[in-house]
């Protein structure tokens, strides 16, 4: 293996291959650029990575197939979706298949950037802690989410209730990897969240935004109004008091499919 | 087309019966009349003959033959009298009112000597009835009634002094008088035509009356059914029939204006999910199709942005392609939430401005035209919850559609906001409705107006159906389905599980009826009366929180306007009044956006004279 590069991105459109290079080379990455799935995993083999970058929809081996390819291997590499709206489902679909996060195309360069600070933030704390998590008990520099609640990825929870509604609120490992929220956006009660789509924005401390993945698609019950005033609440509880909507969920079943314990 | 006309078969078959009635009446009357005319004729002639009997009696017993032949001569002269005759015993003519019959032999078995001589031995006694005899004697001659009357032996006759006759003899000869029938023969005809002219006038006139019956009953009723009919098989299901009658025409009318309405629910229901099908697919793979080139134009611009820190002249022209590349995003993303049926991401806005950014972005295409745009906005307006975005791309699609309708003319498109107060009732829209063991009750199968409809079920006895309730707060226009009313013990349960939806215990405050009852999530329950005419309604979260206030824009134009057929069809997808300019897509996101706001989006429109769109959308979402 040769010396480590930063971004691999896996784009068969060279334009937007192209944009996505300049972007993270002008904020001094190192990027390669890789037209297919195959020649992608030729790469990863060959190179170290520190994050991928990845279309879904391409021809020949798609992204789903990529990451299937990555986990029988063992290769630890993050993988950041890049897809449409339209596909939203397969977006949702690929975190729960290994993907540390997806951005929707079209993106600006700062939505971009925001998203692969943050994959690479997150992914060096996850191997921080697995490296940590060997000898139990010691410190982590983020707190896991707890047993029974339902991950979308590495992004957002969900726990349902009782009553059939369901909670919903974000990974201490996002917060950890946007660095702190200077400020957060919520959603009203009454309106329809769906899976997979940004239900906040949070504002990190460097003027960064970052949408917030809903894990649960549903109507909002109530929104916890302590973060309204408190927005570090989420920081210092984000499991408990740091909730952020109780939801009453429109379509469970297949939502569940794709959450993680 | 007359033959298989169901009213001339109907016509046939009445006239026809009164026919064979008036006939068999008119032969029998005509038959008793004849008798009685015959039997008058009968009477006066045997009065006659024993008149000329007693007249000649006297000369008879002087036995003076002269005087005899004369007077029978005389009688037999009267126009009344076809001929009088006496013959003897053995049957020779003695006297004859014709002179060249005296002297000749009657044969026995002739006509006037049957009666009494067909027995063998001659009987010497008749009734009157039967003496008399009715005959023809040529084909040409009119007929005759004869009538004989036997002279009998008296003792003033053989003890006469001419001892003409022995006192053994008891009929010495017999008096015939014929009379001509031709009078009596006249009115029995006269008879027989009036009654052919009576069955004739009632034939015309109850034709008359039975055609017209039938026309007005059955034939009309059954005519437009087939054109109704007709119409509805060649595609046109917003064909009715106006229902007038109560008979049993009437409930085919309405039974049959209650199939059109389902089979236009289904057709459109099929249709509006096949278009829903095929824009979803199509805008999926739109937006696929368009990712790309946005993500490279979108990228490129905010990275060429960053860059230019230094240059806000270049920083400024950037931004614009920057923004502009976020709302073609955003519109990519409406169109896959429309086909997704999403909801949008609301946030407090002011629509005046919304109105004025929609304005800017279409203001090039109107200098184009020489269309003139009026801005009327209320500067007081509140501020709404809405999704900025989305409601600009009503508002752009509304005035490019009033750019459209004006066309190559002048025109002017005028744009008015203002606040205005809205009770609830229909305006809220129940999107969600449950039974108390939380079935869902709101069923995207069945419509009312295009909108997914509360659907339930009615039960009494045997008869069970589904009822479709307005969506629709207080709105009338559910679609009930022959359901009895609720009044008759009619049950009303959740489809699901049969749970029941009647308030117990409670009674309509306006007309005692009883009431059915849901539950809206998180809204609270809505209770409603189902009988004809009363419509009340109650939905007590809603009725004491609602807050009445909202936005209304109006986008007006004096362009070439709708026409009356195509406005029901105006928000459904595809259907586009452009021809190839449109994709029929603008006013169904238009539409579904308004909608998600819980706003209303209605239209007026008149050929020739100009269109507007009312778009309503509450303050507080």
């Amino acid at each position: 293996m040769s010396a480590a590069r930063d971004i691999l991105v896996v784009e068969d459109e060279p334009l937007v291959a192209q944009a996505v290079a300049m972007v993270c080379g002008d904020e001094g990455m190192t990027v390669t650029a890789v037209d297919n799935a195959a020649e992608a995993l030729r790469c990863l083999s060959e190179h170290h990575f520190r994050l991928v970058l990845c279309d879904i929809m391409m021809q020949g081996l798609d992204g789903f197939q990529l990451l299937a390819e990555l986990a029988r291997t063992g290769n630890p590499t993050p993988v950041v979706m890049m897809t449409g709206y339209s596909t939203v489902e397969n977006a949702v679909k690929s975190l729960a298949a290994g993907a540390v996060d997806y951005i929707p195309k079209p993106f600006t360069a700062d939505e971009l950037l925001a998203v692969v600070r943050r994959s690479l933030r997150s992914s060096a704390l996850l191997a921080a802690a697995e490296s940590a998590g060997l000898e139990r008990g010691g410190t982590l520099s983020f707190v896991p989410c707890p047993n029974h609640y339902l991950r979308l990825g590495c992004v957002s929870w969900a726990l349902m209730e009782d009553e059939g509604t369901a909670r919903i609120g974000v990974s201490d490992l996002f917060l950890k990897a946007v660095e702190g929220i200077r400020e957060l956006e919520l959603a009203e009660a009454g309106e329809d969240l769906a899976q997979g789509i940004p239900c906040a924005v949070a504002t990190a401390p460097d003027g960064s935004q970052h949408g917030i993945m809903c894990p649960m698609s549903g109507k909002v019950l109530e929104v916890n109004e302590d973060l309204r005033s408190k927005p570090s609440l989420i920081e210092k509880d984000p499991y408990f008091k740091g909730w952020l909507y109780r939801i009453l969920p429109s379509d469970p079943e297949s939502n569940l499919q794709w959450l993680s314990l | 087309m007359l033959r298989r006309n169901i009213g001339f078969k109907l016509t046939f078959g009445v006239v026809l019966t009164v026919l064979l009635a008036i006939g068999i009446f008119a032969w029998f009357n005509i038959q008793s009349q004849s008798r009685s005319l015959l039997s008058e004729v009968g009477r006066h002639a045997s009065q006659l003959s024993d008149a000329v009997k007693s007249d000649t009696e006297y000369d008879m017993l002087r036995n003076d033959r002269e005087r005899i032949h004369e007077s029978i001569r005389r009688i037999g002269q009267q126009e009344s009298i076809d001929r009088v005759r006496v013959f003897n015993k053995s049957g020779e003519i003695i006297y004859s009112s014709e002179e060249p019959d005296i002297g000749t032999m009657v044969d026995k078995q002739a006509e006037s000597c049957y009666r009494c001589h067909s027995a063998g031995e001659p009987l010497e006694r008749l009734e009157t009835q039967e003496r008399t005899r009715i005959f023809q004697p040529g084909p040409d001659s009119p007929r005759l009634l004869g009538i004989i009357n036997p002279i009998y032996n008296a003792p003033s006759c053989w003890s006469a002094a001419c001892h003409a006759h022995p006192e053994t003899q008891t009929v010495l000869g017999v008096l015939d008088v014929t009379i001509p029938l031709t009078e009596v023969d006249r009115n029995i005809r006269r008879s027989q035509l009036a009654a052919v002219a009576l069955a004739l006038a009632v034939i015309l006139v109850l034709s008359l009356i039975v055609g017209l019956m039938v026309r007005g009953w059955i034939d009309r009723p059954v005519r437009e059914l087939v054109a109704a009919t007709r119409n509805v098989a060649g595609g046109n299901l917003a064909y009715r029939l106006t229902v007038k009658r109560d008979d049993e025409l009437g409930l085919l009318a309405n039974s049959f204006n209650n199939m059109t309405d389902k089979l236009a629910q289904a057709r459109l229901q099929l249709f509006q999910s096949d278009k829903l099908a095929s824009l979803g697919r199509l805008a999926a793979g739109v937006a696929h199709e368009i990712n790309n080139p946005l993500t490279a134009v979108l990228t490129y611009s905010s990275y060429l942005m960053k860059r230019s820190q230094g240059r806000p002249e270049t920083q400024k022209d950037l931004q614009v392609i920057v923004s502009e590349t976020i709302r073609c995003r955003e519109i990519v993303k409406n169109l896959l939430d429309f086909a997704r049926q999403t909801v949008p991401k609301k946030r407090k806005a002011d629509m005046n401005e919304i109105i004025g950014r929609a304005a800017k972005v279409i203001e090039n295409q109107l200098a184009l035209g020489r269309v003139r745009l009026d801005m009327e906005l209320d500067p007081a307006l509140p501020g709404v919850t809405v999704d900025a975005n989305q409601m600009q791309q009503v508002f752009i699609n509304l005035m490019v559609n009033a750019a459209d309708a004006i066309g190559e003319n002048e025109g002017a498109i005028k744009v008015t906001s203002k606040a205005i107060s809205l009770h609830p009732a229909g305006v809220v829209q129940i999107k969600s409705a449950v039974c108390r063991k939380r079935h869902e009750l709101v069923d995207r199968k069945f419509q009312v107006d295009t909108r997914p409809a509360v659907t339930l079920r009615f039960r009494k006895g045997e008869q069970t159906g589904l009822i479709h309730l307005n969506p629709i707060y207080g709105a009338e226009g559910h679609h009930l389905n022959d359901m009895p009313p609720l009044e008759d013990g009619v049950e009303l349960v959740c489809p699901d599980c049969s749970t029941s939806l009647i308030a117990e215990g409670e009674r309509c405050p306006q007309c005692g009826a009883p009431i059915y009852a849901f539950e809206v999530p998180l809204k609270g329950l809505v209770q409603g009366c189902l009988r004809d005419g009363c419509g009340w309604h109650r939905w007590e979260q809603v009725d004491s929180n609602w807050n009445d206030e909202f936005v209304e824009v109006r986008v007006e134009d004096n362009g070439c306007g709708i026409p009356k057929a195509q406005i029901p069809h105006l928000f459904e997808p595809f259907s586009t009044t452009k021809g190839p300019k449109g994709t029929g897509l603008g006013l169904a996101v238009s539409w579904g956006i308004v909608d998600n706001h819980n706003g209303t989006i209605t239209v007026e429109s008149e050929v020739g004279v100009g269109t507007s769109f009312v778009v309503r959308v509450p303050v507080q979402a």
